[in-house]
Order: structure tokens, then sequence, then C-alpha cells
């Protein structure tokens, strides 16, 4: 999230897509309501499912999966053709009025620079345009037709009314509705809000939906502000604070990119890594300053042996050849390149994606570690039902860990904020903290090469372990390091901004630096509610001193971007920060505190990027910088707009280029789409364990429409068989007037909604006749994933639907 | 202890309805006097700390309660959303509310448990057999599949051939540990919940 929770109480109006916030994420929610009882806001939730969450939403628009671009581009086209757009802050703050390069172009479905070969794109056109200094060229009247601008407008007029109706399935009139509603938000008093989750995510064109919700933002004025943003609600207690750790290929701590083949020192990292200034007025704080955050971070791991004359041991740094993400590890045991797995609280067999397929990828490891403190699918794969134990060679160990409330250390919310807990339980039975036990088995491994040598010891030996027992790290001690000291004091820092490239400092994730300064940990901090007058000095629900929220405890991101030009806010009634005449006030300033906005060489508002301001247009993505509709990869259309290039262009296919069967079906004989969600009463796999949620939610089913359900004669209870071309669920129908046809592309379609929350380890399983052999619901989904993130495709597929 | 039935509630109800502008109280002092329950709390002289609900990333504030037995043990005795907290007020969805059966469960996995290839059974084993093992099987995979320069002539000193992937319910901090090991030792396959 850009912003945080209680935040959502601020907005006028809240657009919900790809989430069910209500049933999802209830608690959450309450500040939903609050924005909509407290201050009038209207909600429009935009889902293939009627829920609780549209129950209380003011427009409810059944859509069809994975097609938000197009309702997004559509309310794009509408801001633009009607000049509704916030004028000041897309002229100012965002780059409309940057110049794109000749060469770059779009027909077709296709940017410019693509090899059907190579499925992917050479981005050299997507560019600016430069000029003498260097720097990108602006054109603010915004009518020079290379403008960012002119050419965002040109590609998103094709997003009409009909034609976002054809791809989605909203009636027209109920799109208009939603169009005008959204057209008054790019008033400077007016402000609105896009929450969002795995709905978004989890499709070929994942990042691509998330980034079409952003540019309207951009466009409304509506990011940095108090009531707006983007906000992504995250799914589980900690998915935000171990991304912002980097448990995840691509990033080290603090969102620094993995260093690549052919980087030999820092300075050739940075300058392929970081972000480059291409305005005078853009700090492009990042950029300057992540050489300092990687020599921190290097100086952190690798102690004295992180030198000037070694460069820091940036040659201990693992350099990936390619993609290494969660697909990738599963496609390289199925090619027998990985040998061993070690999960953690986290079930590959349930995950998926194409459950069967993974179950093959585990069987094809030498050996699994499953860490968890209950049995998963994943540590009982090997005796799953049908299995046969004695042809799958697996070596597996189930280690035994210890629980949330049997360790302290911090979780951190959907909205940043890192809250401190205690350890209110001692270990039950024999489980062990994980860290301790990854201490431990760390600590073997560097004897065994101490003793018999090896491949590459050395960033082994090197790895600092400086706690009071090297075996049973404290957290506390770990949170300190996390935040980073000062050599030359031995001080902890209390900001990134005094980190250092030259070695005398250390920070294990520098935008936790400041978490823990040498007054305390902050994380720890519950000045609630209780006391708003004392707690809340806003009244805007920040409350600063309850934990601590990154980066350096500010509650909304962006937050220059919440004033104007003169550095007032664009709303009086909603400010974030404000300026004084001496320094700025209000939320943590995303800005130096004292600078004049004013000064001729006051930086822009988007401190963070090279442009300085918020990209409309972007190269960082590989399917384009535009976002634009793709059908799934699995579709029972052809995309309207451009069918020769109908599902994403640049998505990998994993099975095709491993020389693999093709493991995706067609329309003919898998007419139904279907997509997968969570209830209320359970969290992924592991409530499967908690009797009473067991007992809310005892057993697995999937919901049919009504009119579907009645021309299979289909009732209620009836046991039903989904199948993909990848595997099968065999559960209970449920039959509702939630889901119901839709009118795509001229033709006719349903969709299924299926519950992810079942298997053959747990409760439920345990009392099932087939010990719920065909529960897991991820036996359907297919193995391909997002351009860009390769989140696999969860949410849009097709399946046959029988009873049985 | 009284004993009070739903209609006898309903009729206390519409007794006090007459008093609630009186006492303000919203029920009628006189008449709950008259049906008060003996009871102590369950949770006082009992230990309060502060936590995180385990679930989503709502992130709402726990208070807990301990006690500790005569036999040195602690008994976990209620789960409650803080009400002091910004983000949840004191509320809790039905998996929040049932963290306690999450919290102790004799569904645990209690020992280290081992499953050799091909076999059909787990075999509980010792700590020291496992980690040794697992030490073992990390050492020669690693070894098996490091590669320290690349075709092109790159240092890369990467393991090819191990993964890593978890953390959405570890601490921020032991997280921050594992990617710290994981990476010392070379892996490049890591990943967590958030791609999925």
């Amino acid at each position: 999230m850009t912003n945080h929770w209680r935040d959502i109480r601020n907005t006028d109006l809240i657009l919900i897509n790809g989430a069910n916030p209500a049933e999802a994420h209830p608690v959450g929610f309450q500040w939903f309501m609050r924005a909509k009882l407290d201050r009038g806001a209207k909600m429009v939730h935009a889902d293939p499912r009627f829920t609780r969450t549209s129950a209380v939403a003011d427009i409810y628009l059944r859509m069809r999966t994975g097609t938000d671009v197009a309702y997004f581009g559509g309310l794009i086209n509408h801001v633009m053709q009607n000049n509704l757009f916030h004028d000041a802050y897309v002229r100012n703050y965002t780059n409309a009025s940057f110049i794109v390069k000749d060469e770059f172009a779009f027909n077709d479905g296709l940017f410019s620079g693509y090899s059907s070969d190579k499925r992917s794109y050479d981005i050299a056109s997507w560019a600016y345009k430069t000029g003498s200094d260097g720097f990108a060229t602006r054109d603010l009247t915004l009518q020079n037709p290379r403008t960012v601008f002119q050419l965002m407008k040109t590609h998103y007029s094709r997003y009409t009314p009909d034609v976002v109706s054809s791809i989605t399935g909203i009636p027209v009139d109920d799109f208009n509705r939603v169009a005008s509603m959204v057209g008054e938000m790019g008033k400077p008093d007016k402000v609105m809000t896009i929450v969002y989750a795995v709905g978004l995510t989890q499709h070929t064109t994942g990042g691509q939906l998330i980034r079409s919700a952003a540019v309207l933002q951009l466009l409304l004025g509506n990011m940095g502000r108090p009531g707006g943003g983007m906000n992504a609600e995250r799914g589980h207690a900690n998915i935000q604070g171990n991304t912002d750790h980097a448990i995840s290929w691509e990033i080290l701590p603090g969102y620094l990119k993995i260093p690549a083949p052919g980087q030999k020192n820092r300075d050739e990292y940075v300058a392929a890594s970081a972000p480059k200034k291409s305005d005078p007025n853009s700090w492009n704080f990042f950029g300057t300053n992540y050489k300092k955050f990687l020599t921190s971070l290097l100086k952190t791991w690798y102690g004295d042996k992180a030198t000037k004359d070694n460069e820091f041991a940036f040659d201990f740094v693992p350099k990936p050849a390619s993609n290494a993400s969660w697909m990738t590890i599963h496609d390289q045991a199925l090619k027998g390149k990985m040998q061993g797995l070690i999960l953690s609280g986290m079930t590959a067999s349930s995950i998926g994606p194409d459950s069967n397929q993974v179950q093959q990828a585990l069987s094809s490891l030498k050996w699994l570690v499953v860490m968890d403190a209950l049995p998963t699918t994943s540590s009982e794969f090997w005796h799953a039902p049908g299995a046969t134990p004695s042809a799958i060679q697996t070596e597996v160990f189930m280690v035994p860990t210890t629980h949330w409330i049997e360790k302290d250390g911090s979780f951190v919310n959907s909205g940043r904020w890192s809250q401190w807990k205690d350890q209110v339980m001692p270990p039950q039975g024999q489980a062990r903290h994980d860290h301790w036990i990854l201490a431990d088995v760390f600590s073997r491994v560097k004897k065994l090469y101490q003793d018999q040598g090896g491949k590459f010891p050395d960033p082994i030996m090197a790895v600092t372990l400086k706690y009071k027992d090297p075996l049973k790290p404290e957290l506390d001690e770990i949170a300190q390091e996390i935040n980073g000291f000062d050599l030359t004091t031995g001080k902890r820092l209390s900001t990134f901004a005094n980190l250092k490239d030259d070695g005398t400092t250390t920070a294990g994730d520098w935008i936790y630096t400041g978490s823990y300064p040498d007054s305390g940990n902050l994380m720890k901090r519950r000045s609630g509610i209780s006391d708003p007058q004392a707690n809340d000095p806003t009244g805007m629900g920040f409350y600063p001193n309850w934990a601590w929220s990154w980066p350096l405890n500010r509650r909304v991101m962006y937050n220059r971007a919440s004033a104007d030009l003169d550095g007032k806010p664009w709303d009086a009634a909603r400010p974030g920060i404000t300026w004084n005449g001496s320094k700025w006030v209000g939320d943590v300033p995303d800005y130096p505190a004292t600078m004049d906005p004013h000064d001729p060489k006051a930086w822009l508002p988007f401190i963070m990027n090279g442009e300085g301001v918020g990209r409309l247009f972007s190269n960082g993505m590989v399917d384009g910088p535009f976002p634009e509709h793709y059908e799934p990869v699995e579709s029972p259309v052809q995309n309207p707009l451009h069918p020769n290039n109908s599902a994403s262009p640049v998505a990998f296919l994993y099975d095709k280029v491993a020389g693999r069967p093709n493991r995706f079906g067609g329309p003919q004989e898998f007419p139904y789409i279907a997509t997968s969600y969570r209830l209320t009463e359970h969290e992924h796999y592991v409530t499967q364990h908690v009797p009473h949620l067991v007992q809310l939610q005892p057993k697995p089913f999937v919901e049919i429409p009504e009119e579907l359900a009645n021309e299979k004669s289909i009732k209620s209870g009836d046991k039903v068989r989904v199948s993909s071309k990848r595997g099968k669920v065999e559960v209970q129908a449920l039959v509702t007037k939630r889901l119901g046809p839709m009118t795509v592309a001229g033709q006719k379609v349903y969709q299924i909604g299926i519950p992810i929350h079942w298997g053959y380890v747990g409760v439920s399983a345990d009392s099932d006749p087939s010990h719920g052999r065909y529960w897991l619901a991820n036996a359907l989904t297919p193995f391909v994933g997002d351009a860009n993130a390769r989140t696999p495709e969860f949410k849009a597929f097709l399946v046959n639907l029988e009873k049985i | 202890m009284t004993e009070v039935t739903r209609r006898e509630i309903l009729k206390i109800g519409l007794a006090g309805s007459g008093a609630i502008v009186a006492t303000g109280l919203g029920f009628d002092v006189a008449v709950a006097e008259s049906t008060k329950v003996k009871q102590s709390l369950r949770i006082s002289g009992a230990t309060e700390s502060h936590s995180v609900c385990p679930y989503c990333a709502v992130g709402c504030a726990l208070l807990t309660y301990t006690r500790k037995a005569a036999n040195g043990s602690v008994q976990l005795l209620q789960i409650e959303g803080d009400p002091d907290s910004p983000v949840n007020e004191g509320r809790l969805c039905p998996k929040g509310a049932t963290a306690m059966q999450l919290a102790i469960s004799p569904r645990r996995v209690e020992a280290p448990l081992y499953r050799a290839p091909g076999a059909s059974d787990w075999r509980k084993v010792t700590w020291d057999f496992m980690l040794d093992k697992i030490a073992q099987n990390i050492k020669a995979s690693r070894d098996a599949t490091f590669v320290t320069v690349d075709g092109n002539g790159n240092t890369v000193n990467r393991c090819e051939g191990i993964a890593f992937a978890g953390g959405a319910a570890f601490s921020s901090e032991e997280g921050y540990f594992a990617t710290k090991l994981m990476r010392g030792l070379g892996l490049v396959h890591l990943e967590q919940q958030a791609r999925v």
C-alpha cells in the first residue's frame, strides 16, 4: 500500500478490483465502511462474483476475470477525452509532458521492438527524446503529438465504452455510471483510492493490470494524498516484511536489484541497476544513493571480509543466469537440475500452479526440507492419496518449527506498519525457531567446508554472525543489524540519509534504517486511539507513535504530491504535508524537510525515480510502456482489440520452452472460465488444522451460476467434477446467483468460482473417505505467469463441469 | 448462580426499557443487579503481552493473556483484539478470534521426522541426525551445482541446484536472516508467498 488501512476512511470514492476485502480482509474493511458512513464516500466493486463487498458497494460490476486493463483503460479514455484529469498535477507531477522517441510505436497489439522468436521486446525505442544536456525533452503545453500525454490519449482512444463492455462483460450503462463518478475525482478537492489484491496480480498481465490503475490515479492527481493511492491488500501476516527483506530471487533487501553476470564491481552494478536522472530538477534520490545502500548491505553481511580492496566482497553475491522464481524452481526440478528444496511455511503442492506437475517436480528432487509447525501437503506429498511412496525417491525432512506466538520479532502489515510482537509462549514440544534451525544448519555446513573443503567456501566463512550466541541469535539483535550502525561511533543510525559507500556504515535493509535508532526499538510503540489528541496530532489517522512505518515512519508515500506547487495541500481538509514557510509539516515528508517549493531548483515531487515525476509511460515493464489488454492464456474468446495478438506476446511458456507436452486447454473441450479465491474462515491451507474454522467451512465446494447449473441439472450439494487440461477437483456444487452469465465479444460465457483452501491434509481430509484426493484447487491452474513478475495465472483459466 | 432463561432476558429487556433514559446504561441496574452472575475473570492476574494476528496482512494487534502454572508451564488463557490499535480497534475476524486453536494444537509436529527415499513411513529422529543430514545434503548439492565462472567468463558464484521458498509467517528479522544465509550459500532460487 502507498497509504495504510486507516487512511481509507479519508477517501471520496473507492474502486475495488481483484479483491473482496469484506470477506478476505474483513477487519481492514471497517475503514472502507467508515469512509462510506462518515463522509458519504461511494464504493464500486468490479468482480466476477457478487460478494459481501458487492453487497455494500454503491455499484457492483460483474466483470470477466482478468480484463481490468480494459476497465481502467476505458476510465483513462473517459478522463482524457473529457479533460477531467487534474491539470496542474498531470503537467507538473507526471511525465505527461515528456517527449518520446520517434521510433516508439504500437500496432496490432504489439509495441515496437518485438521479436516473435524470442517472445520478447527490445525496449530501446521505449525512451524519451533527449536534448543536448542529456535530459528528456518536454512540452508543458502537452500539444506535441509525441508527448506521453498525446500518445497515451491515442492509445486509450480505442477503449470506448462499447469496447470495454465487449471485453469485460460490464454493461455499457453501468460502465458509464462509474466513469462519471471517477471523472469527478480529478478535481483537486476530491480524492479516490484504488484497492486491489491478488485478483489483479495473478494473471499473465498482472503487472499491467495494476499499472493501468496507477496510471488512472496519476491522471486524477490521487497519488501521494491521504485518501488516495494504490493500495494492495496483502494476504499473509508478514508477506510485506519478507518482501522488503528480499526473500525474492530478483532483489536484495530494500528493493536493490540482484546483480547480474558481467557486473564486475559496484559501479558497474549501479550503472546497470539504479534509476538515472532524466530531468535537471529530479533529485533521483534512490539512484544517487544506490551505491551507499549496497555497500552498507555488503558491509553488514560480510563484515571484515568486505573491504575497499575487494569491492566490499561484491563477488560474494550470487549472480543468477536468468529468472529463478517460483515456477522456475519447479521447472528446474522437472528438468532434473534442482536437487534440493527448503520450504518454510509454504506448501508447493497446494499452491501449484498445476499441482500435479508440481508434485512431479517434488518427486524429481533428491531432497525436500519442510520447516513448519504443522504437516503440509508438501511434507506429506510422497504418501498423498493415489501416490506410490516406493516410487518416490525424494528424501523428506519434516522440521518442527515454532509458531508466531512462540517468538518475538516484527510483522509488517499491508500499510507498511512494522509492529513488534512479544514472545508470549515457550515453544511447544520439540519445536525450534526457524532462524535457530537455519543458524544451526549453516554452522554445520560451514564445519563441513572447514573439514573437507569444497566449492568456493569464502562467502560461507565470511558471513557475519556476531550474535551473543551465533547458533541462537535473538531477533532483537537482528533488528539492530537491519537498522544499521555508524561503525566509526558504534551508534545505531536514525536515517538512511547517513549511509555511506566507504564501508563506515552498515544497514541490513536501508528502508528500515531508523526503525531501531539509539533511542530504542520504535516498532514496539503503542500510542493508540485511546488518546487521539495526543497520538494523532494531525487528525489524519497517521498515529505516528503506533509501531513504525517504512520509510522513516512515513505513513503516506510520495506525499510531496499531496501539496500543490506552492506547498499547499490540494485539499485543505485532508493535508498530507504542508509548506509552512520554513519547513514541511504534517506526515513525515517524502522530500527534504526544509526545501522551499518556490526555489527554482526545488526537486520534483517523486524523488525515488529518475524523472522526478510519476510515470504514465514507463520502460520498466517487459510487456509495454502503456498497459494493454491481452486475453488470459486460456480464454473462450479472441481479443477484440487485436485477435492476431490475443494473449500476452511475452508471457514465458515454461512447458513449451522445456519441450514438455502442451498443458493448456481450449474452449471446445473446456468451455467455462474459472477463477479461485479465499473464504473468510480460512487462510490458505494452515487453517485446515484449526477445528473451529473447519466447523465453520467444513468441506470444499465450487460455486456454479444458477443458469449453468440448470442447463446441467446440477443442484446444490450434488457432487461435481471440474476439470482442466491439467487435472480435476471432485467436490460439492454450490449453485448461486452470485455468479451469472455474461456477454463477452458477442458470446455468452459463464464463470465458475473455486475456493482454494482444501487438500489431503487437515481436519476435513481426515474425516473424508477419499482423504481429500481431488480437493486441490490448484490441480486446475495453468503453469504460466505474469510476463514481468512470473506470478501464476491462478485467476483465469478454462474448465469443464460435469455432474457425477 | 442465578439461571436466566431466554424468556427472562426478554422480560428484563422490556422491564429495563423504561429505565434506560434514567440510568443511561441501556439496561435497568436494579434488574441486572438482581440477576448478577458470580464470576471472576479468566484473565485476572494474568500476564498481558502484545502480539499481532498471524493470518492476513491487515495486521490486527492482539492482546494475549498467559499464566504460569505451579509446574512452571505457561498457560495461554486468552487472545483478543487490542482496543487501542489504530488498525483494528479491538476487532478480529473469525480467524483472528480462533487464533488460540492455531497457537495450541494437538496437531503440531512434535519431533523431527525423516522419510528415507522410497520409504512408506515417517521415522522419528533426533535433531542432530536431522540437522547433520540436511547440512550434508546442502554441501553435496551445492558442490555439485555451484558455478564460479559462467560460459562468458563472468564471476557469478552461484549455487543452481538448491532452492529456498517461504517466509510469509516469519518475523521480519527471521526472514532477513534467511536471506542473508541463503545468499551466503550462493542461492539464486529464493522465493516466498509474494510471488504466488
